[in-house]
């Protein structure tokens, strides 16, 4: 029978090829079993128990992570990777071994090779030493950086002026890699630092032996990836708003699977009986989250165009997405650089009852002054009355009818950590010093690690995959 | 009519710059969305909180507007001082948008 070329979203009005069409295009089911470093674990070992997936991706690295893990590995070379590593694997490790589903998350944070290691460690208690484990190397760019002085994109700068505050640059690593390692027979791939999409994108290259310069299909799987990457956010997470937007079953909302074919046709959906909800509204909602400019949503695989990607319920639980498209990669891939930034003091207390607004806007006059008498410095510092004006200021909260309490919150940032100690400790002495009735203190001094972002010549940034036995 | 009724909204965050989503429950509100939820209202809406400029994408087929507000976060998630260092409340404070709904029931379609 002869294929002609079908576009992604047009295929199921050829009502007489239908059948053949499914028989003969190939598909996969992935699920996503984190959105993040801390999210839930029993989401993902329903996807692996009931969900017919034949991949699971943890997507677990946040903006900083990285940099933080690297902190951790300097102090400890077998430390740096994700903590909660083990418990995810420990819950998933078995059930994917016997249903032969194949794991692949950044959860090797600042030391994929650890992690492999640990993995594979852990594996091995399970007895499941047949286990091919993988980790894909070459994130870490620190050094060409340094080499290279790069402007930072975020503000006038440059890494080397950064000096010795820099802790780590990890470039976004693609797709390529985690395909190379699954093609190898990997039955976990472990990165670092990759971008979120290419971690779904890469199964999609390797079931269906995608070529890497077809830009459609790679931005139609990022679609798909980008969907997928925060898990529990596509099925009813971060979504309700009662009574304009209400989700059940959040308690035990269920992580989604995205049905890709081979063609890039995608239906989004979950396990059946699970909380949550996907529909047209949920995932346009993820769409959009931390996207720019739709047409141009860079990756390191891909340029991938959102703008006519097009979403569509076709069943309850059941979205079909298409559209994606894309444009040639460009030339450079995004490292993230973590730097020392100073520190943040901070301290709390709360009011209430009758006048506690009054009380709590007495308790920010004076700890003003106490830090301009006692001379704290600080470059940058905020009063906020939580329940008040914490979250958008005081000009979007005029007219709010007066709270029963109030949290007073004072935050600056300091050159020492003595001076942030400072700041948390003008707000307790508020016990016996300051307005009646104040309690609860909480205060906190923490070192500051930011990030900021250079952009890499791509062919700086030499990834290796190296399997670790179990 | 405050916004909320014919749209929902999420906030998401890279660096310093905040985006939120508008997104109509219903299609044929979206021309509401594209004339009065503009660039210059929601700058003015997030005054004091946004010191960069506003930009705005329409998604018509979608029924959806996206805004991308520069230097809206505080210096950045990483280093902010904010309660809310990713800006993820701002999408419930743009949906307290007042729209006039005046013309919402007349179909302007030839």
């Amino acid at each position: 029978m002869p294929l002609v070329p079908l576009q992604a979203a047009g295929v199921d009005w050829l009502i007489p090829w239908h059948e053949h069409v499914k028989a003969v295009l190939r598909s996969i089911r992935i699920g996503s079993g984190a959105g993040y470093s801390g999210d839930r674990i029993e989401p993902a070992v329903e996807l692996a128990d009931k969900g017919e997936i034949q991949y699971l991706v943890f997507e677990c690295l946040g903006e900083r992570t990285v940099a933080l893990a690297q902190q951790a590995r300097m102090k400890d070379p077998q430390a740096g990777f994700d903590p909660l590593l083990e418990a995810r694997m420990r819950a998933v490790l078995p059930v994917c071994a016997e249903k032969a589903i194949t794991i692949v998350t950044n959860m090797g944070a600042a030391n994929p090779l650890a992690a492999a290691k640990r993995t594979a460690e852990l594996a091995k208690t399970l007895g499941l030493s047949s286990l091919r484990i993988a980790a894909v190397l070459g994130d870490d760019v620190l050094d060409a950086c340094r080499d290279r002085d790069l402007p930072i994109m975020e503000f006038d700068g440059s890494i080397r002026q950064l000096g010795n505050r820099v802790l780590s640059a990890n470039a976004y690593l693609g797709a390529a890699p985690v395909a190379q390692a699954l093609k190898a027979g990997a039955d976990v791939v472990i990165t670092g630092r990759a971008s979120d999409p290419a971690l779904f994108l890469a199964p999609m290259i390797h079931a269906f032996g995608w070529a890497m310069d077809d830009w459609n299909l790679l931005g139609q799987g990022t679609v798909a990836g980008h969907l997928l990457e925060c898990a529990g956010q596509i099925t009813g997470g971060y979504f309700a708003d009662p009574p304009y937007k209400d989700v059940a079953g959040l308690a035990r909302l269920g992580f989604p699977i995205g049905e890709v074919r081979e063609d890039g046709a995608l239906v989004i959906t979950k396990v059946a009986g699970s909380g949550g909800a996907v529909t047209a509204a949920t995932c346009k909602e993820q769409l959009l989250y931390e996207v720019h400019d739709p047409r141009r949503y860079i990756q390191p695989d891909v340029v991938a165009d959102f703008s006519q990607v097009t979403i569509e319920a076709i069943a309850p639980d059941r979205v079909r997405v298409g559209g994606g498209r894309g444009t040639a990669r460009t030339d450079t891939l995004k490292v993230s650089v973590g730097y020392l930034d100073g520190y943040i003091g901070e301290g709390q207390i709360s009011y209430a009852g009758p006048g506690a607004l009054a009380r709590g806007r007495l308790a920010l006059d004076i700890v003003r002054e106490r830090l301009r008498l006692t001379g704290v410095a600080s470059h940058d510092i905020r009063f906020d009355l939580i329940g008040v004006d914490s979250l958008h200021g005081a000009a979007l909260a005029a007219g709010a009818a007066e709270p029963y309490e109030v949290r007073v919150r004072v935050a600056g940032r300091t050159d020492s950590l003595g001076e942030a100690v400072r700041i948390g400790n003008e707000v307790e002495t508020l016990y016996t010093n300051g307005p009646a009735a104040g309690g609860g203190v909480t205060k906190s001094a923490r070192e500051v690690v930011a990030v900021a972002s250079v952009l890499l010549p791509r062919d700086l940034a030499r990834t290796q995959v190296r399997f670790v036995e179990a | 009519m405050k916004l909320r009724e014919i749209a929902h909204s999420r906030t998401g965050d890279k660096g310093d710059i905040s985006n939120i989503s508008v997104i109509a429950f219903d299609a044929k509100d979206y021309p509401l969305l594209e004339a009065q939820v503009t660039s210059a209202r929601v700058k003015a809406h997030f005054a004091g909180i946004v010191a960069g400029e506003v930009m705005r994408y329409e998604l018509p087929h979608l029924g959806a507007l996206n805004f991308v507000m520069y230097r809206a976060l505080g210096g950045g998630v990483t280093r902010s001082l904010a309660l809310d260092a990713h800006g993820k409340s701002l999408s419930s404070a743009l949906l307290d948008l007042e729209i006039d709904d005046d013309f919402r029931n007349i179909n302007l379609a030839p």
